[in-house]
């Protein structure tokens, strides 16, 4: 049974589309990050997730239950979805029992059993000794805890995280990090991920989902989207990834193809079926790239600028036959590369990007 | 389609149609009302009323002389207002907090106990003037019975709305506008001139619309200075025709009471106009322009400040007390005959002083509960609901508050001077008719501030309500209530204080038995009996004093310009 599912969800404001034919099934207990820069629709659809906007179109289910389509909207506060804001929203004016406590009362439970309840949620939390304290007096990390504390207590079939570490500070983040992943592992809720952090995408989630202009991009693993990007938006939006104009020679022979790109032939990986064509696009990553002595070997340009960042530094540079193109790699120390140098680069392998899926 | 998202649009529906409502009874109905009576009296189409009133030359001349004290209040209160916000805003004067509570002050009184506080000062009788020997001799007028007078007045009541209109603006003027005309070689004065008036349009334009609305409609100040010198304005004119010939009289009070109303949103709609004139529209954000080093002209600055706060609060008020404990007319004060027998009297012995004391609590008291009661879900609605239409419907609100007063008075008669329908309740005559009128028009004041409250408030703390399960109404009772709570209570606090002393209204509504303070402090001045109006100013000034103190208290957890005497 599928924790979540999206299917063909359209939501226009007027004449645009916010999100434009979304797709995504969610199984149960799966950990999915919706990944994407801002303006690209991820928070409209956490808001339809939960309830707070309609859609135009299509349909979503949780847990197996229809919960929106274009005529019926089931209110938020039926949804048994619980939320992690990005500003954690604790009710400043009650205690962080109160606030964790707040969803059993409003469904009734018994104090005796909303005690336990709220003792279990903040021991899972390892905030125990703070149920007294008002959300004020608590650190940006505690806070982030009780939030989370406060969303699971009533058991929701799926927690939604709508960017909850772009507060914290760079230290926190990668221990509130940690904390997520381990809560996942404890509890095995459905959770679904919202982030414009792809650093923070990878580390904690089975599988992403890459949004552009209200658009699903790529839903993959994050292993698959850093080596097999479905297009050029993911292969450009992943770690920085280059995408550099090619023609492909061969068909595809046990996932590898022969190709043709700035004058260099090179084997690269690509999907199956792969056929010769022309303008094709192949995707490859700051490791793939060294430089070459000799004059034969690779293909010749002009290094455009080196920044060093200690330990290493990142050449940028512009090959000959493709003005327009800015490659960059990192030379570790000593380096040796200096602005308006001339060079020569040779690709050592990249990834044959399909043809016609979308940007 | 489940129960549950049944009963949610429920909830959702019930609090749209009480809103719906309330905007009905108290602001659509009594406007409706006073239109019906002077194109419609009695039912069939009509222009009779009308023609009355035109022909009518007192009419011209008050309308005349509501236009000339209009305009010079409105001027005089811009000039002093605006320069003081300069002055305060962009120089670097000390004891900037005190200064700004002390000339703001006199917007918190009520403008009758202005104008007795000042009458007091001046007169022949004045106790100040007796004790400096200066006083004029027994039997000359006192000279602020003329316009000159009623405009003085009127300036200094409102200048302190212009100074917090020009203030609020002159706060958000980026200092790079400033700096980027410095450093192309403009003196401060040529700033001021070419950037930073120009840059204040919009807050200059709307001050003198709201000033022009205030003084035009303003009843107390002319009702105190011009009728002794037979000087009547709109207001006081229809206060004089409705006392004199009763409700025979109201459907031409209702053509004055309209007349006023267009004059009023003339100097609305012209502002409307002059502000979309140009673009005016700041972009940036950023810091305050570092304020202006006045050298060696900062201490004759600073003493004529607060000479001005002298001139305009301290000595009226001195007069006041003065005269509150003075023995009877001509009696010199001085320390052996100074009395406090006239407060003993008004609080004990004067039946309808006392009755009236009680009156006016209850009747602000109410007012303030019902409007934090209203306008929490009101300005939820306004703030955070999705229908247009609601928004629509915001105007409706702010409608009895922008005209003047003597329309909504006049507009409560007629709605009620029958039995009302159905029911059969009779409450012309009672202390509830002045209660629905004090309703209608102070609502605002608490609706105001409290969706300032909700654009500051995070939505997601109601969304987390949400998703944990509550209904609207859990969420109205556990999350917003609490926390909308200190901005509803301190509108409702303002409208305590401006209905304790109210006369506009009640002038024209009050009955015996439902007297009002406004009213008695008005009887007592009208019967000559100042000393007596004095002691009950007195004893309001002080009230209004403790209110504000007591407001202070919990500013820290309020959004700034709550409370318009906080800098």
């Amino acid at each position: 049974m599928a924790g979540l599912s999206i299917e063909n969800v359209t939501k226009s404001f007027g004449e645009t589309n916010a999100l434009d034919k979304v797709s995504i099934e969610v199984a149960d207990g799966e950990f999915l990050a919706v990944l994407g820069p801002s303006g690209c629709g991820k928070t409209t659809l956490l808001r339809m997730i939960a309830g707070f906007e309609t859609v135009s179109g299509g349909r979503i289910s949780i847990g197996g239950r229809d919960v929106s389509s274009a005529g019926m909207n089931v209110p938020p506060e039926k949804r048994r979805v619980g939320i992690v804001f990005q500003n954690y929203a604790l009710w400043p004016h009650m205690s962080v029992s109160e606030n964790i406590g707040y969803a059993l009362k409003v469904a009734r439970v018994s104090r005796a059993e909303r005690e336990a309840r709220v003792k279990g949620a903040l021991a899972l939390v390892n905030m125990e000794q703070y149920g007294e304290r008002r959300p004020a007096n608590l650190s940006g990390g505690q806070r982030q805890r009780v939030a989370l504390a406060r969303c699971l207590v009533a058991e929701p079939s799926l927690v939604l995280f709508d960017e909850p570490l772009a507060n914290l500070d760079v230290h926190l983040r990668a221990s509130m990090e940690d904390e997520f992943a381990d809560f996942h592992k404890r509890t095995g809720t459905t959770i679904l991920y919202i982030t414009h952090d792809q650093a923070e995408a990878m580390a904690l989630a089975d599988r992403i989902a890459v949004m552009d202009h209200g658009r699903l991009m790529q839903l993959a693993t994050p292993h698959e989207l850093y080596h097999e990007p479905a297009n050029e938006m993911v292969a450009s939006f992943i770690s920085q990834g280059m995408v550099l104009p090619a023609d492909v020679l061969t068909a595809e022979k046990k996932g590898v193809c022969k190709v043709r790109v700035l004058g260099q032939e090179l084997v690269v990986r690509c999907r199956p079926g792969e056929k010769p064509r022309k303008d094709a696009r192949i995707c490859c990553r700051a490791s793939q790239i060294e430089a070459v002595k000799g004059k034969d070997a690779g293909f010749a340009g002009s290094v455009t600028r080196a920044v060093y960042r200690g330990g290493a530094a990142r050449i940028e540079f512009e090959p000959d036959g493709a003005p327009q193109t800015c490659l960059h790699f990192d030379q570790p120390d000593p380096v040796t590369f200096t602005a308006g140098e001339r060079a020569r680069l040779r690709l050592t392998s990249g990834w044959l990007i399909p043809a016609g899926e979308g940007a | 389609m489940s129960f549950a998202f049944k009963e949610r649009q429920g909830q959702g529906m019930a609090l749209t149609a009480g809103i719906v409502a309330i905007i009905v009874v108290f602001s659509l109905l009594p406007m409706a009302r006073l239109l019906q009576e002077v194109v419609l009296p009695g039912g069939r189409f009509s222009l009779d009323v009308i023609r009355a009133g035109l022909v009518s030359n007192t009419t011209w001349v008050a309308t005349w002389n509501t236009l000339c004290v209009g305009l010079g209040g409105t001027l005089f209160a811009l000039v002093l207002g605006v320069a003081v916000a300069i002055l305060v805003s962009l120089s670097d004067v000390r004891q900037r907090q005190a200064f700004v509570l002390c000339f703001v002050t006199p917007l918190m009184i009520a403008p009758q106990v202005t104008a007795l506080a000042w009458l007091q000062l001046f007169g022949p009788s004045s106790p100040m003037l007796n004790l400096l020997g200066v006083a004029p001799p027994i039997g000359t007028p006192n000279p602020l019975y003329s316009p000159e007078g009623i405009v003085l007045l009127l300036g200094i009541q409102y200048a302190p709305l212009v100074f917090l209109i020009v203030r609020a603006g002159l706060r958000k003027l980026p200092r790079e506008l400033v700096e980027a005309a410095q450093s192309s070689g403009a003196g401060w004065l040529t700033v001021l001139r070419t950037i930073i008036l120009p840059l204040m349009t919009p807050s200059i334009v709307g001050a003198a619309a709201l000033t022009f609305v205030s003084c035009v409609g303003n009843f107390g100040i002319p009702a105190f200075l011009g009728i002794p010198a037979n000087y009547l304005v709109l207001p006081t004119l229809i206060y004089q025709r409705l006392a004199g010939g009763g409700p025979a009289v109201l459907s031409e009070v209702a053509f004055l009471s309209v007349l006023i109303g267009i004059i009023a949103m003339v100097g609305i709609v012209l502002q409307d106009r002059i502000s979309k004139r140009r673009d005016f529209r700041i972009t940036s954000t950023s810091l305050p322009a570092a304020p202006y080093h006045l050298g060696a002209w900062r201490l004759p600055v600073e003493i004529g400040m607060w000479a001005l706060i002298i001139i305009i609060l301290v000595l009226p008020l001195l007069g006041l007390i003065l005269t509150s404990l003075v023995r009877g007319y001509g009696v010199t004060l001085s320390a052996e005959t100074a009395t406090l027998e006239n407060y003993r009297f008004v609080v004990l012995e004067h039946a309808a002083a006392s009755r009236a004391f009680i009156n006016s609590l209850y009747l602000s008291a109410t007012a303030a509960v019902f409007a934090v009661f209203v306008a929490i879900p009101l300005a939820y609605v306004i703030a955070w609901g999705k229908q247009r239409w609601i928004k629509a419907l915001n105007l409706a609100v702010e409608l009895p508050y922008a005209l003047p007063g003597v329309v909504l008075a006049i507009a409560s008669l007629l709605l009620f001077l029958k039995p009302m329908p159905i029911t059969g309740i009779q409450i012309y005559n009672t202390v509830w008719i002045i209660l629905y009128a004090y309703l209608a028009r102070f609502l605002v004041l608490a609706v105001r501030p409290t969706v300032t409250g909700y654009f500051q408030l995070d939505r997601a703390l109601e969304e987390a309500a949400q998703v944990a399960g509550a209904g609207l109404f859990t969420r109205m009772r556990t999350i917003i209530f609490p926390l909308i709570a200190p901005v509803a209570i301190a509108g409702g606090l303002l409208i305590f204080m401006t209905a304790l002393c109210e006369l506009t209204v009640s002038a024209l509504l009050w009955s015996s038995g439902s007297e009002t303070i406004g009213v008695v402090i008005f009887s007592f001045e009208q019967g000559g009996d100042s000393k007596y109006a004095a002691a009950v100013s007195a004893i309001m000034v002080a009230t209004t004093f403790l209110l504000m103190l007591f407001a202070s208290l919990f500013a820290k957890r309020l959004p700034d310009g709550v409370l318009p005497w906080r800098d």
